[in-house]
């Protein structure tokens, strides 16, 4: 794996786009880190939902697994005292594989409008729990601590910060090696002709199942990263329909072209909403709407479509194939 | 004499009361190419569907090779050795030829951990280009499927089918939705790289002259039954066939 | 007893509110297989177009009974005009697509729709509240309701009954159902398809406008008024049955009853029930409790 990893162009580009991050994470001002911080947390949710939209699925309750992953390490560290980001990420990360794995069985079933709004209801049925519990601070949510990352603590964020882009590079080599290999074939081939795939003898239902995992991960980690670096959940800002409603507008404008898609889609989301609601905050949705409306008529491919047009050059190995 | 490859007793289907298919009794031995003719309507792709488990027969048993299949899903048939190709091709259009066969062999070739891997691989691509050159697709190995010839695209489509190596495949329609010109030059390829394998063959056609050039036996459908099982020449010439068959064709057959 | 009451009460008249405001997301849905979003945005035009009519009337000293003209006037107008907006300038290239794709494209317009409010109507609240001192109130077995809140079942019947008649009496209704059954042999009997689709597109977004519309002067009409309302309308549609006006009904009471009793009883599981029958449902029977019969497509 690491061979094919270390040929792949995607990988190098992506390790130096993290490296290049890196740096300016130290140069730049905090309130400019910290929001690329929630532009990449908030970018690997939408990669996971890539990994589905690539199938042929969207889900329009992603949010369910963003606040899992949230709340899960929230309690983590409110009951059991668990500082560390890791280790929180992995509580965030199996509360979600759990219930992904659980609520696969039933989402596998489905196909597009109706798989679409099956994950909403179940997205909003979280909600409705959370926002009504007292013990969890109903919709005004709780506080988490600040994290520790590998024991030690960290007077500002830029240690948080390069831990998360790291995170964020290993998951996307991880869903670049995933998508590469026959498995991550199964997306497009599903996507174009589920008939066929059955009839090569794979179950589509159980392909279906494993990405819907696989999605359900990522966006629980997005989910634990952001409660670890925001400090608190809440679930207007991570559960409501109106946050799956956000991942789906960065996976359609960022299009899925590519692993890198997500995060920059996701940062550049970040910035144009924390500039937005500073500046003109009462035109933002018509923004948001309007970007969504044209990307669908005229863009379908997303923003990174554009970049692979204009940036990327024709290449003819397999690889550049996407 | 051996087991059939193939063996259909007393097979029966109906919706809701209109009878789709009726007293179906069908052996075809091993390498057996076999025509199935027969009006639109007469049942059958209702035959094909449910030998290779899209539909799932009223009454009546389906064998292969001594085993009872009836009622089997498409996903289990196909790993017993049975499949098939369909009338609108049924391929990945946003891959290449390549990548489509690619996809196909890692599919039916690899399982659990092992489709970890890149189906870009060494055995996965040899198997892909012995393929491609024997149903002459290879010069468009790189030609993403939607920008294909309907010709081109069922022979992808056939060599889709193959993949699995079964012993028996259903083709339904072939040739349809593919130039005269090219007809032949399709039935040609298909079948001699069929014939290779010994594959049995049943194969549903409209074009009397392509059933007459290649196939051992013919079947004939008429309302849900078969009519007449025999060799071209003497099934071509049977009264009832003429009638019920080659009678609603006229233009079908030079379509 | 009078909780059994109230609860009743505020079960039907929840259930009314509901009823108005998705019957229109579910014809649209049944004529023309569009899940709109958007319809959100419809409720929250016509809440704020009568609340500002209502109190710019009040202002100008006519007299509070206005209101109700003044809504209906709003509902028409919303329809025409933003309906007329929306299908033409956006649905009617939509045909044909992915469905998914549809319904973003209508999230996109409710948020494009969300900004404009605010820019047209400004972010401060309006108390429209006139209509309902008109009609005063009344006791039934010791709850006291005012007639307003009551007349939103009378609302609600009469939308249903006028949906029923027009379906089912009139030539218009079946011109609906032939296009609903097969759009291609309405096209080939010479049926305008499009301009079929523009008017029931009309008459669904009057129908959202009329629920916002009609129930402003019960609220304080501020931003952000259609995200929760399209939502339950979400899942009043999903549970009767996308495209069944019948089916509308019963998912507009079985929401609006389960509200009630879980504002009065246990208002924890409020919301969580309601979605949590949503999925059940859409697990059971995906097309809803009442779907209509589909059309045979191959």
């Amino acid at each position: 794996m690491i061979d094919i990893l270390k040929e792949s162009r995607t990988v190098r580009w992506v390790g130096l786009a993290a490296i290049i991050l890196i740096i300016i994470g130290a140069l730049v001002p905090t309130w400019v880190m910290n929001n690329v911080m929630f532009g990449m947390a908030r970018g690997l949710a939408v990669l996971g939902l890539m990994v589905l939209w690539r199938t042929g699925l969207i889900s329009f309750g992603h949010a369910l697994y963003f606040g899992i992953g949230a709340y899960a390490v929230a309690l983590a560290d409110f009951g059991l005292g668990v500082s560390d980001l890791f280790l929180r990420l992995l509580f965030a990360i199996g509360a979600s594989v759990v219930v992904g794995f659980l609520l696969g069985f039933i989402l596998r079933r489905y196909r597009s409008i109706f798989f679409a709004m099956l994950s909403l209801a179940f997205s909003m049925v979280l909600y409705g729990i959370l926002a009504k519990m007292e013990s969890l601070g109903s919709t005004d949510g709780f506080s988490v601590t600040p994290p520790t990352i590998l024991g030690m603590e960290f007077e500002d964020k830029y240690a948080l910060f390069v831990a998360i882009i790291v995170i964020c590079f290993v998951s996307a080599c991880l869903v670049q090696f995933y998508l590469k290999s026959a498995l991550g074939y199964l997306t497009t081939a599903i996507r174009d002709n589920e008939i066929r795939v059955e009839y090569l003898g794979y179950s589509v239902r159980r392909a279906i199942h494993i990405k819907y995992v696989i999605s359900a991960a990522l966006a629980g980690a997005a989910g634990g990263i952001l409660a670890s670096s925001l400090g608190q959940v809440d679930p207007d800002s991570m559960v409501n329909w109106t946050v799956s409603g956000e991942l789906v507008f960065v996976t359609i404008m960022a299009g899925a072209g590519s692993v890198a898609a997500p995060f920059l889609g996701g940062v550049v989301f970040q910035f144009l909403q924390t500039f937005s609601l500073q500046y003109f905050p009462d035109y933002w949705q018509f923004f948001e709407g309007l970007t969504l409306l044209l990307i669908i008529f005229f863009l379908p491919g997303g923003i990174w479509s554009l970049i692979q047009k204009l940036w990327v050059r024709e290449d003819k190995s397999p690889e550049a194939a996407e | 004499m051996s087991t059939p490859a193939l063996k259909v007793t007393d097979l029966h289907k109906s919706f809701s009361g209109i009878t789709a298919a009726k007293n179906i009794n069908v052996e075809a031995a091993d390498g057996e190419i076999i025509g199935i003719i027969g009006a639109n309507g007469a049942g059958k792709t209702v035959f094909v569907n449910m030998i290779t488990g899209y539909l799932k027969p009223t009454a009546g048993k389906i064998e292969y090779h001594g085993k009872d299949i009836t009622g089997i899903e498409p996903r289990d048939a196909t790993h017993i050795g049975v499949c098939r190709s369909f009338q609108v091709s049924q391929v990945f259009m946003t891959m290449t030829v390549e990548e489509n066969l690619l996809v196909a062999l890692a599919i039916a070739h690899e399982g659990g951990a092992a489709m970890l891997r890149s189906p870009h691989h060494p055995e996965l691509l040899a198997e892909a280009e012995r393929l491609m050159e024997q149903f002459t697709i290879l010069p468009h190995r790189h030609a993403v499927a939607s920008t294909l010839s309907q010709g081109v695209r069922k022979l992808l489509d056939i060599a889709m089918a193959v993949v699995t190596d079964p012993k028996v495949l259903l083709l339904d329609e072939p040739t349809s939705g593919v130039s005269i010109e090219e007809k032949f030059g399709i039935m040609d390829i298909v079948i001699s790289a069929l014939k290779e394998k010994g594959t049995t063959v049943l194969f549903v056609e409209h074009d009397m002259e392509i059933v007459e050039r290649y196939v051992d036996r013919v079947l004939a459908f008429y309302q849900g039954e078969i009519i007449c099982d025999a060799p071209p020449a003497e099934a071509l010439q049977d009264p009832k066939v003429i009638e019920f068959v080659i009678g609603h064709e006229p233009e079908a057959a030079n379509a | 007893m009078q909780e059994f009451i109230t609860i009743l009460l505020d079960g039907l008249t929840y259930a009314s509110y509901l009823f108005i405001v998705s019957v229109g997301l579910t014809i649209v849905f049944g004529v023309m297989k569009i899940l709109n979003v958007a319809h959100g945005a419809f409720y929250t035009w016509g809440a704020y177009s009568a609340a500002w009519a209502i109190t710019a009337a009040s202002e100008m000293e006519l007299p509070d009974w206005v209101g109700f003209p003044i809504i209906i006037i709003a509902a028409i107008l919303i329809g025409l005009i933003i309906g007329t907006i929306v299908e033409r300038g956006v649905l009617q290239f939509m045909h044909g697509q992915d469905e998914v794709l549809i319904v973003l494209a209508t999230f996109g317009m409710f948020l494009m729709s969300e900004s404009i409010i605010k820019l047209v109507f400004g972010v401060d609240p309006y108390f429209a509240y006139q209509p309902t001192t008109v009609l005063g109130g009344t006791s039934i077995i010791g709850v006291y309701r005012d007639f307003y809140s009551l007349s939103l079942l009378l609302v609600a019947g009469i939308v249903a009954f006028v949906c029923w008649w027009s379906l089912n009496r009139t030539k218009w209704g079946k011109l609906i159902s032939t296009v609903i059954f097969d759009r291609e042999a309405s096209l080939a009997m010479g049926i305008n398809v499009n301009m079929v689709y523009l008017v029931v597109f009309i008459i669904g977004t009057a129908f959202g406008a009329l629920g916002g519309a009609y129930l402003a002067p019960t609220l304080s009409v501020a931003p952000g008024l259609g995200i929760e309302v399209i939502v339950l309308s979400f899942a009043v549609v999903v549970i009767g049955g996308m495209g069944s006006i019948p089916g509308a009904v019963i998912g507009a009471l079985m929401v609006g009853i389960i509200r009630a009793i879980a504002v009065h009883k246990l208002p924890e599981i409020e919301l969580f029930v309601i979605f949590g029958v949503m999925a059940i449902v859409l697990i059971i029977r995906p097309e809803g409790l009442f779907a209509p019969a589909k059309a045979r497509t191959i």
